[in-house]
């Protein structure tokens, strides 16, 4: 697939749409990555840290009893959660401080929600040493306080963000800004498959070493291919990195999970493709969460990390023609399947990853034992579980 | 001709230059911004930029950040301050200048907000996040109707980013003087006379120049090189102060126009 083209569009989505200044630095980055890509040092350097540093290739584990006990299809875990910080944000990470690093910049930023971004990039940062700041919503620093002490424990500067709604969205609206003041000797580290191109395309081709190690995983263990790819979407880094080396295998089903927050009718939930509509918001086109005439509104879910008005573009534009399909599910399914993953198979899962968990109730039901499923198990829920066990006090 | 383009020849036959304030409509509403806009025409400014407020204004600084929020508490939209324009329009040829960002145009449809704005009695547009490569569709929509769309430069400009912008840009380019966001700067940015000059070298369209300005020592000193001086947060900063005094709000607001408007005349 040659997509996006070469503006940055996937169909009607994407595209750069910032302020001229950061225009020249859109196409510098955009140059030297696609010079960088194609360099067989810079390959092997970044292959290096992600077996050594990140522990690649991470598992593709059969989830027997969950298999068991949703009495369906085989259920195949990729392992994400096993990557040095906890999750598979370092992939990206690595990929974008180690390019920055080889185009002379001296300074990375990063916006960050739940703090696992930041923290990735904190972690990059301090292994190639480059200056870190990291802007955070005050209201997520307050509910991710462990996460803000990490970042400052590897060296990073973590700023706090008062403007909007004191969130991820505002804190990407402070970075870009950031960006636009230094943009000459700081590069932006986005943690998603958002934002203006060439980003999309850059942080899903370094998210793609997901779904490469996958195919290969699968056809060892199974000598076929998986009937169906599940992963949660926020901006939809994790699912993409799976997606995107099965888009052109038609017989393979790819289905994104959106967090429903309190429920779709509710108004308040972060699922910007079941319940939005197209618009722009930091730098391209996609499905967001606004008001009817354009203003954003502020997304919900007990996932911090999925907690953003937006979606990648890429993924719009695989609901557009239907080479994917999105559902998603109520913070309180994606709660119950986080205590479900834990007793079966003793691996607490990230929040996010929950929700793709959870949408396995509604899919395997429909499946047979001799489907196979891969399900990205983008993170580990350690960070979680403070946040899970308060839950659990205030409905005791 | 637009109203932007025959106030710029205008001035040029004088030897002047063009007064630019900005203001965020609906700050802090839209009564005070009534009365503030034929304030600041009395007061000597040439051509009015004014604001529809969005809530993620990524070009933005803390000042205008903090009018367009006070502005949405009130529910403005793009309505709103259309109405306003009209209201200004039947009795005043001011040159209005809309500044807003590419999600409200993008809602409104393009060619429905072209029309709109034009039958409101807007001459201009700027969308400080849809450079020309993305512009197509309002580009056409403007074209046949004829809304002035200004596009930016900035200090990071490549020349073949000048010869694009200068192309495309009508009534006049908007140059951004420093690498940042909007907000008033102790001193200037380096470079703006030189950055200036290399946009002339490309077009005869008039070149205003904004971000950071102000006071009228600075804003004589980017009279000397361009043909429009642009202030918005120093304006909003002073609006801030008499929140409360809405008639001292617009009296002071009113003097540091004045002020300015003495700067570039010297």
């Amino acid at each position: 697939m040659n997509l996006p083209d070469k503006k940055g569009h996937f169909g009607l989505f994407g595209g750069k749409y910032v302020p001229e200044t950061l225009m020249p630095a859109l196409a510098e980055l955009e140059a030297n990555y696609l010079k960088f890509k194609a360099d067989e040092q810079f390959k092997a350097e970044l292959a290096y840290y992600l077996k050594h540093y990140t522990g690649r290739p991470t598992p593709l584990y059969y989830a027997e009893r969950l298999s068991e006990h949703l009495a369906g299809a085989r259920i195949y875990l990729k392992r994400e959660d096993l990557c040095h910080t906890g999750a598979h944000k370092i992939n990206n990470t690595l990929g974008q401080v180690l390019l920055a690093k080889r185009m002379g910049k001296r300074r990375v930023i990063a916006e960050t929600g739940a703090g696992q971004h930041g923290v990735a990039t904190a972690t990059a940062a301090a292994m190639f040493g480059l200056e870190c700041e990291v802007f955070m919503g005050q209201e997520d620093i307050e509910r991710q306080e462990l996460n803000v002490f990490r970042m400052r424990l590897l060296g990073a500067e973590v700023t706090p963000v008062t403007s909007g709604s004191n969130t991820l969205k505002d804190a990407i609206n402070e970075a870009l800004r950031d960006w636009v003041t230094n943009v000459e000797h700081t590069h932006y580290v986005i943690g998603s498959v958002v934002g203006p191109h060439p980003y999309p395309m850059m942080v899903r081709d370094f998210q793609a070493v997901i779904g490469q190690e996958a195919r290969q995983q699968i056809m060892e263990a199974e000598q076929r291919l998986p009937d169906y790819l599940v992963a949660c979407v926020g901006g939809g880094s994790n699912s993409m990195g799976l997606f995107y080396p099965f888009v052109e295998s038609p017989q393979v089903k790819i289905i994104g999970v959106e967090a429903a927050g309190l429920g779709l009718d509710s108004g308040k939930h972060a699922a910007s493709i079941s319940a939005g509509a197209v618009g722009v918001l930091h730098g391209s086109m996609s499905y967001l969460l606004q008001q009817a005439d354009g203003q954003i509104t502020p997304a919900h879910s007990v996932s911090a990390g999925l907690d953003y008005p937006g979606v990648g573009p890429e993924h719009s534009y695989l609901n557009d023609t239907k080479r994917a399909r999105y559902f998603s599910v109520t913070d309180e399914q994606a709660l119950s399947a986080f205590n479900l993953l834990a007793q079966l198979e003793g691996i607490i899962p990230a929040l996010e990853s929950a929700h793709a968990l959870a949408y396995l109730e509604q899919l395997v039901p429909k499946t047979t034992k001799d489907e196979i499923i891969i399900l990205c198990l983008s993170g580990r829920g350690d960070k979680d579980v403070q946040q899970v066990s308060q839950i659990m006090e205030d409905e005791a | 001709m637009s109203r932007i383009s025959d106030k710029f020849a205008q001035l040029k036959s004088q030897g002047q230059r063009a007064l630019m304030p900005f203001i965020s409509a609906g700050d802090p509403n839209m009564e005070t911004s009534y009365r503030l806009l034929f304030e600041l025409e009395r007061q000597g400014a040439d051509i009015v930029e004014l604001g529809i407020p969005f809530s993620d204004p990524i070009a933005d600084g803390p000042t205008i950040q903090r009018a367009s929020q006070r502005s949405l508490q009130n529910g403005t939209t793009v309505d709103d301050v259309l109405a306003l324009v009209r209201r200004v329009r039947q009795t005043s040829q001011l040159p209005l200048v809309l500044m807003t960002y590419y999600n409200l145009v993008y809602h409104y449809g393009e060619e429905q907000f072209v029309k709109a704005a034009l039958s409101a009695g807007a001459d201009g547009l700027i969308v400080p996040d849809l450079p020309p490569e993305e512009a197509g569709n309002l580009l056409k929509a403007s074209d046949s109707q004829g809304l002035d769309i200004i596009f930016l430069l900035a200090p990071t400009s490549t020349p073949d980013r000048i010869e694009l912008v200068s192309k495309s840009s009508r009534g006049f380019i908007y140059y951004v003087s420093l690498t940042g966001i909007t907000g008033a700067r102790g001193e200037l940015a380096q470079g703006i006379k030189q950055q200036v000059q290399a946009i002339r070298a490309q077009t005869d369209k008039p070149i205003a120049v904004g971000f950071g300005i102000a006071n009228a020592e600075q804003a004589a000193q980017v009279a000397a090189w361009a043909d429009g001086v642009i202030v918005g947060s120093a304006l909003i900063n002073i609006i801030e102060n008499y929140l409360d005094d809405k008639q001292m709000l617009v009296k002071k607001a009113g003097e540091f126009i004045c002020s300015l408007k003495q700067g570039i005349r010297s």
